[in-house]
């Protein structure tokens, strides 16, 4: 078995050895990228959750966030802990796994299983490292599609996602048209903004700051840049949760003492909380792709494909959308989601539109919110209904 | 604010909106501005086999509307109907919403602008009772269809038929097709003469077109 250099040796290696499903595409098969190169043999490795039925009309492509993964609703294989979507999918969820055929893949970049930076490139036998391709949105897209269609799925019955999920479920709906009947985009945007795009250069500068970073090769130097990998995750956690949010868990609190110490010890139960945010992060996920997830979603702007007008992106699309936000949400604020349902107004689309109150900030879309769980209930049951599909009784009339 | 959160009786939510119904053309583009639960969009959908779309204030009616399987935005009509394409629409509707918008004119304007023609229906100021009951009790009107005092009610621009026609000249549209209806929901004018409906009618709907 293949062991990570500095991990624990006992962990297996899941961006090499991944232990969900994985349809590999070998060097005949190559996935041509937005940059110009091309990468290949390339491998995506996905979960599968309830059963394709035969028409193969009832697929729902679920796609992560950065730092997300194909293990939605089962245990992680890395951290051992439930899957990060379990509210959303399973039996009787709004992802209804009795109902729906439910697929996530890990994106094109991550360290899951999909190749990205640590994955081994078949030229050298070494981790690919800064020698992967800068990767787009589009490019992860077009690598789902490749495994939807080696599944045998023509039309996904609805894509969704969240952050940078709910970017995939634009770029889906805007390059394969036909090929989605429904779609939800989550606390998103169509381009990132400015402040986006200044959040994750501090990110990358923290992670290349740190001297175990050893320009990339840090696989091969048997080290791992875990104090900028860290920071880089503390300085992004603090966009996805509000101001409210953060002074209802843990306002002035200090953490187990009962005066300050005069010190820059974590005196302070937010310190202490990021701090182990930032700990926990790295064992669980890769510098470089890190670097290179963020890379794409500063890169992503949908309008800027077609000719500077998001409306061209839709024309003619029958695909039904559902745009929804959250109210204390600053990394993805509402009028990113306002501008995405004017464009699909101005392109005649079908368009719904939820704003959620909540004091969550971003991360919203990852908790407990009930609105959204009614709110997807809702557009997927009557998605459904529209595409002929069974919906149980007791919401038949919803 | 829904037909159905502005009057008491059902029966007569339900009159009211078979009667915009049958103002809209079957299988024609229609977008509801405040669209509520989605009462009159389902009954468009269903009965005229209408694209319907809406636009809805309250996070809990574009729910529901969501749940119908209804097109909806969560949107302020004063605010959000600037970004909807010109003629973009065969009917854009109004539904005894007109008194709760900052601005009644401008959100008509926009319908003109986005719909080839508008429909509007709206509480009539000038009926008899909500006359004598200022006039009796010296006192804001309160009825069982304008059921809020003066200092919580949404409804902020009250106008009478007289005011809502005075206002359709005044923008140069034109008035297609006009209705007012009794306290069940019937058009009065089978029974009435245009001169006194501003005095008799509980509620107009006027269905305009641009020049």
């Amino acid at each position: 078995m293949t062991r990570h250099h500095a991990a624990d040796p006992d962990k297996r290696n899941e961006a090499i050895e991944p232990s969900s499903l994985v349809a590999h595409f070998g060097a005949d098969e190559p996935l041509g990228l937005e940059s110009g190169e091309s990468l290949g043999p390339w491998s995506i490795a996905y979960q599968a959750y309830g059963t394709l039925n035969a028409e193969k009309s009832n697929a729902i492509l679920l796609c992560h966030a950065l730092t997300g993964d194909q293990h939605v609703a089962n245990i992680n294989p890395v951290t051992g802990k439930s899957g990060w979507w379990e509210t959303m999918v399973g039996p009787g969820k709004p992802y209804d796994t009795d109902r729906f055929f439910v697929i996530c893949a890990n994106v094109l970049g991550s360290c899951l299983g999909t190749t990205g930076p640590a994955s081994l490139d078949p030229k050298t036998g070494k981790p690919y490292a800064l020698h992967f391709p800068v990767v787009t949105i589009r490019d992860m897209v077009n690598a789902q599609a490749k495994l939807v269609d080696r599944l045998g799925i023509e039309t996904l019955f609805c894509v969704a996602g969240g952050s940078m999920g709910g970017m995939q479920v634009l770029e889906w709906a805007a390059s394969h048209p036909d090929r989605v009947f429904s779609a939800m985009p989550i606390a998103t945007a169509a381009k990132h903004t400015a402040q986006n795009i200044a959040f994750h250069e501090v990110g990358r500068q923290a992670v290349m700051a740190d001297p175990d970073w050893h320009s990339g090769r840090y696989l091969e130097e048997g080290t791992r840049p875990e104090k900028g990998l860290a920071v880089a995750r503390m300085a992004a956690h603090i966009t996805y949760l509000s101001e409210q949010a953060l002074h209802r868990k843990f306002g002035r609190n200090l953490q187990e003492r009962a005066a300050p110490t005069f010190s820059f010890d974590a005196d302070f139960e937010v310190e202490s909380y990021l701090r182990y945010q930032g700990r926990s992060f790295v064992e669980r996920f890769d510098a470089n792709s890190y670097l290179f997830l963020t890379r794409a979603m500063d890169y992503f702007d949908l309008a800027k494909e077609h000719d500077g007008v998001l409306a061209r992106a839709f024309k003619g699309s029958k695909t039904r959308f559902c745009i929804v936000s959250f109210t204390s949400d600053w990394l993805f604020p509402t009028s990113d989601s306002r501008a995405i349902v004017h464009a699909l107004n101005a392109a005649g689309a079908s368009v719904s539109f939820v704003e959620i109150e909540t004091d969550k900030g971003h991360d919203a879309f990852l908790l407990d919110v009930p609105e959204l769980f009614e709110t997807t209930r809702g557009f997927i049951d009557s998605a459904a209904r529209a595409r002929g599909l069974a919906v149980p009784a007791r919401r038949a009339d919803a | 604010m829904s037909p159905l959160e502005m009057t008491a009786d059902a029966a007569f939510a339900r009159v009211d909106l078979l009667n915009l119904a049958s103002m809209v053309e079957p299988g024609s583009r229609v977008l509801d501005v405040g669209c509520g639960d989605g009462s009159l969009l389902r009954l468009l959908a269903e009965k005229r086999s209408v694209d319907a779309r809406g636009i809805e204030l309250s996070q809990s009616g574009v729910n529901l509307c969501v749940a119908k399987g209804l097109s909806v935005i969560q949107g302020d009509a004063d605010t959000d109907l600037v970004y909807y394409p010109d003629g973009s629409f065969d009917y854009v509707i109004l539904s005894q919403t007109l008194q709760a918008m900052r601005q009644p004119r401008v959100v008509i304007e926009h319908m003109l602008r986005i719909g080839r023609r508008a429909i509007v229906s709206f509480p009539n100021f000038g009926h008899w009772k909500i006359r004598l009951q200022l006039l009796a009790t010296g006192r804001m009107p309160v009825t069982k269809n304008l059921a809020y005092t003066w200092y919580e009610t949404p409804n902020i621009h009250f106008c009478t038929i007289k005011d809502f026609v005075d206002l359709v000249d005044d923008m140069g549209a034109v008035i297609e097709q006009a209705s007012a209806l009794d306290r069940f929901g019937r058009p009065v004018e089978m029974t009435l003469p245009r001169s006194l409906w501003n005095l008799f009618g509980e509620q107009a709907v006027f269905v305009l077109s641009g020049k």
